[in-house]
């Protein structure tokens, strides 16, 4: 176990070098003068200069890289030019917490009514429940969740007043936008516990215990869905990435000062720094997840190899 | 998204034309069997026919400002009603079809080329190349969800045009991993080896026996992967950060009705239903052409 997962993260290391390196790469990546676009567009010529002496762009390229690896490992992801304060503060003051808690109750809500839509769906199925708990999510999957989250404020918020409309505060405050993150995730949940346990009740082991007189409730807890389970644990993991992806969209919908609707901010506003900081966090954050699902994964099967 | 879609098998054939001929046959059946995916095949096929009749059968000009009719909910003139400028929401979610399905296809076409050459040349050659291509994704795919296109958007400016860039990109990964295990499958068959010990150019060996080999699984994940890209621009355009206004686009449409949600809200519901139902059709269909070229599922 030990060696996998020392195996599992050295392959993690070319990965963070090639997204550090995209990262790095946007700011010279963009058109114009990466120095005037920093100094501001009304900025002289002499404060230009001294923007490309500061931020150390006259420097070869491979050294700017190095310097801006060796920043970032230090806690220093630079300035942002909106708010001249560092980004690594406007990151893990607050923001980055409630785009955690967002997307931690997303999978959480995604997970239950996947889980338990995908189990009632495959031991029924073809009966009435399937049909329908299939179609509710192939449109839960469809759904601009953007959409769906206009439409909770509308019928909920608005017409009903049962939650506030935006904010982050109490819980009351959290249900509709973990709804709008979730949805979709339960959906995809939902399908893929489906196939995957109609894949496994197919099995001859299943029918060995049925014919071994082992109830039906045992043949499906203990037997089917802890091998059904297997593939689901996956796509859980990806789910979290895409809600931090998606949070972007629930945060501007709800007006949540996460991490999500910084980028946004940053990139109307065209801070360079703030952009290219809160997006490394995410893709960083997002590696380190997928890590620890795959040494979960490797948990409940011991049969899977890493090549 | 889509993207979680599972990999479809691959479809093997060593096979001359009758028999080619009696297997689309075979195809067509099965595909019409599955009423899901005619329903599928229904609601994108009326899309487009509506998207390309826009300029004719829109009872308005989509920009055509009324101030005097602003808000106005569904009505005799007005189908869908109007919104804060009195524009006709109708004809202006018929002009964004073509917007929408422009975006879609186009960048699931441009991504789906790149990651199948990617595909292919990391899975014939092998080695180093492999791996090299296989990082390069893994890098593209740490970026979650629609944060490498936003990240994309912010070098390049939004706009329609590198929306369709930035959803391409974001394409290429997923369609150059499956390629290239599909090309990985094919390449290990006896008579791919018999074909290169007789000397065959790698060239005609790609084109004339692995491509057509791994066309299924490319054409089921590319219909799969239009209705994620359609949900990714108007998602983008929602953010302010895709199509412009006043450009009639399914997102900006949305995005615009949200400030007058509580007095208007036909001007954000008309919008989201149309890309739900666009995006459920091209799942439909998808899900449909996987089983119906999938050799696992019973006939």
């Amino acid at each position: 176990m030990l060696t996998f997962i020392i195996r599992r993260f050295l392959q993690i290391i070319p990965v963070m070098i090639g997204v550090t390196l995209a990262v790095f790469l946007m700011m010279h990546l963009i058109p114009g003068d990466p120095a005037q676009i920093m100094a501001g567009e009304r900025a002289d010529e002499a404060q230009v200069e001294q923007m490309r002496e500061n931020l150390g762009l006259n420097d070869p390229l491979h050294e700017q890289y190095l310097r801006y690896v060796g920043n970032a490992i230090q806690g220093d992801l630079g300035t942002s030019i909106r708010t001249n304060r560092p980004v690594v503060n406007e990151i893990f003051d607050s923001r980055i917490w409630i785009t955690i808690e967002l997307a931690f109750w997303g999978t959480v809500l995604a997970v239950i009514f996947g889980l338990i839509a995908g189990i009632i769906s495959a031991t029924r199925k073809y009966s009435f429940a399937d049909v329908s708990l299939m179609i509710v999510a192939l449109f839960g999957m469809s759904m601009p969740n953007f959409w769906l989250g206009i439409m909770l404020i509308y019928f909920f918020s608005v017409n009903l007043g049962w939650f506030p409309i935006v904010g982050w505060e109490s819980w009351k405050h959290m249900v509709l936008p973990v709804i709008t993150i979730g949805s979709g995730g339960a959906a995809i949940i939902a399908r893929m516990t489906r196939s995957s346990m109609l894949e496994v009740l197919d099995n001859d082991y299943i029918r060995t215990a049925h014919a071994k007189g082992v109830s039906e409730r045992l043949v499906v807890y203990k037997h089917a869905l802890r091998n059904a389970l297997i593939p689901v644990v996956t796509v859980v993991g990806l789910q979290f990435g895409t809600l931090l992806g998606g949070a972007v969209i629930t945060e501007t919908v709800f007006a949540v000062n996460g991490i999500g609707r910084l980028v946004v901010d940053a990139i109307k506003a065209r801070d360079f720094p703030m952009v290219q900081g809160a997006i490394l966090v995410c893709a960083v954050a997002f590696v380190l997840v997928n890590f620890l699902v795959d040494i979960a994964y490797r948990l409940i099967n011991k049969r899977i190899d890493l090549n | 998204m889509g993207q979680q879609q599972l990999q479809p098998n691959i479809n093997i054939s060593l096979t001359e034309k009758p028999v080619k001929k009696s297997r689309w046959l075979a195809f067509m059946k099965k595909l019409a069997k599955n009423k899901a995916a005619i329903a599928g095949a229904i609601v994108v096929l009326t899309v487009f026919i509506l998207a390309i009749l826009a300029p004719w059968i829109a009872p308005y000009d989509p920009t055509h400002i009324e101030m005097s009719k602003k808000f106005q909910g569904p009505s005799a003139e007005h189908w869908l009603g109007t919104d804060d400028k009195g524009r006709d929401i109708l004809s202006r979610l018929l002009y964004g079809s073509r917007i929408s399905l422009t975006v879609g296809i186009l960048s699931t076409l441009l991504g789906a080329i790149v990651g199948v050459v990617l595909g292919i040349v990391a899975g014939y050659y092998g080695k180093w190349i492999d791996s090299l291509i296989m990082r390069f994704c893994d890098v593209l795919l740490a970026f979650p969800g629609i944060l490498l296109a936003l990240a994309i958007i912010s070098i390049l400016g939004p706009s329609t045009a590198n929306t369709i860039i930035a959803i391409a990109i974001f394409a290429v990964p997923t369609f150059a991993r499956i390629v290239r295990g599909s090309t990985l499958g094919v390449k290990k068959l006896e008579y791919v080896d018999a074909i290169r010990a007789m000397g065959s150019r790698d060239s005609r060996i790609i084109f004339k026996h692995i491509l057509p080999n791994i066309t299924s699984p490319i054409i089921v994940q590319a219909t799969l992967y239009i209705a994620s890209a359609i949900i990714t621009a108007s998602a983008l355009s929602f953010l302010g950060l895709g199509t412009q206004p006043p450009t009639p686009e399914w997102g900006t449409m949305l995005a615009n009705g949200r400030s007058y949600l509580a007095q208007a809200p036909h001007i954000t519901l008309f919008p989201g239903l149309v890309i739900l139902l666009v995006v459920v059709g091209f799942n439909l269909f998808g899900d449909g052409l996987r089983d119906a070229l999938d050799p696992k599922t019973k006939k």
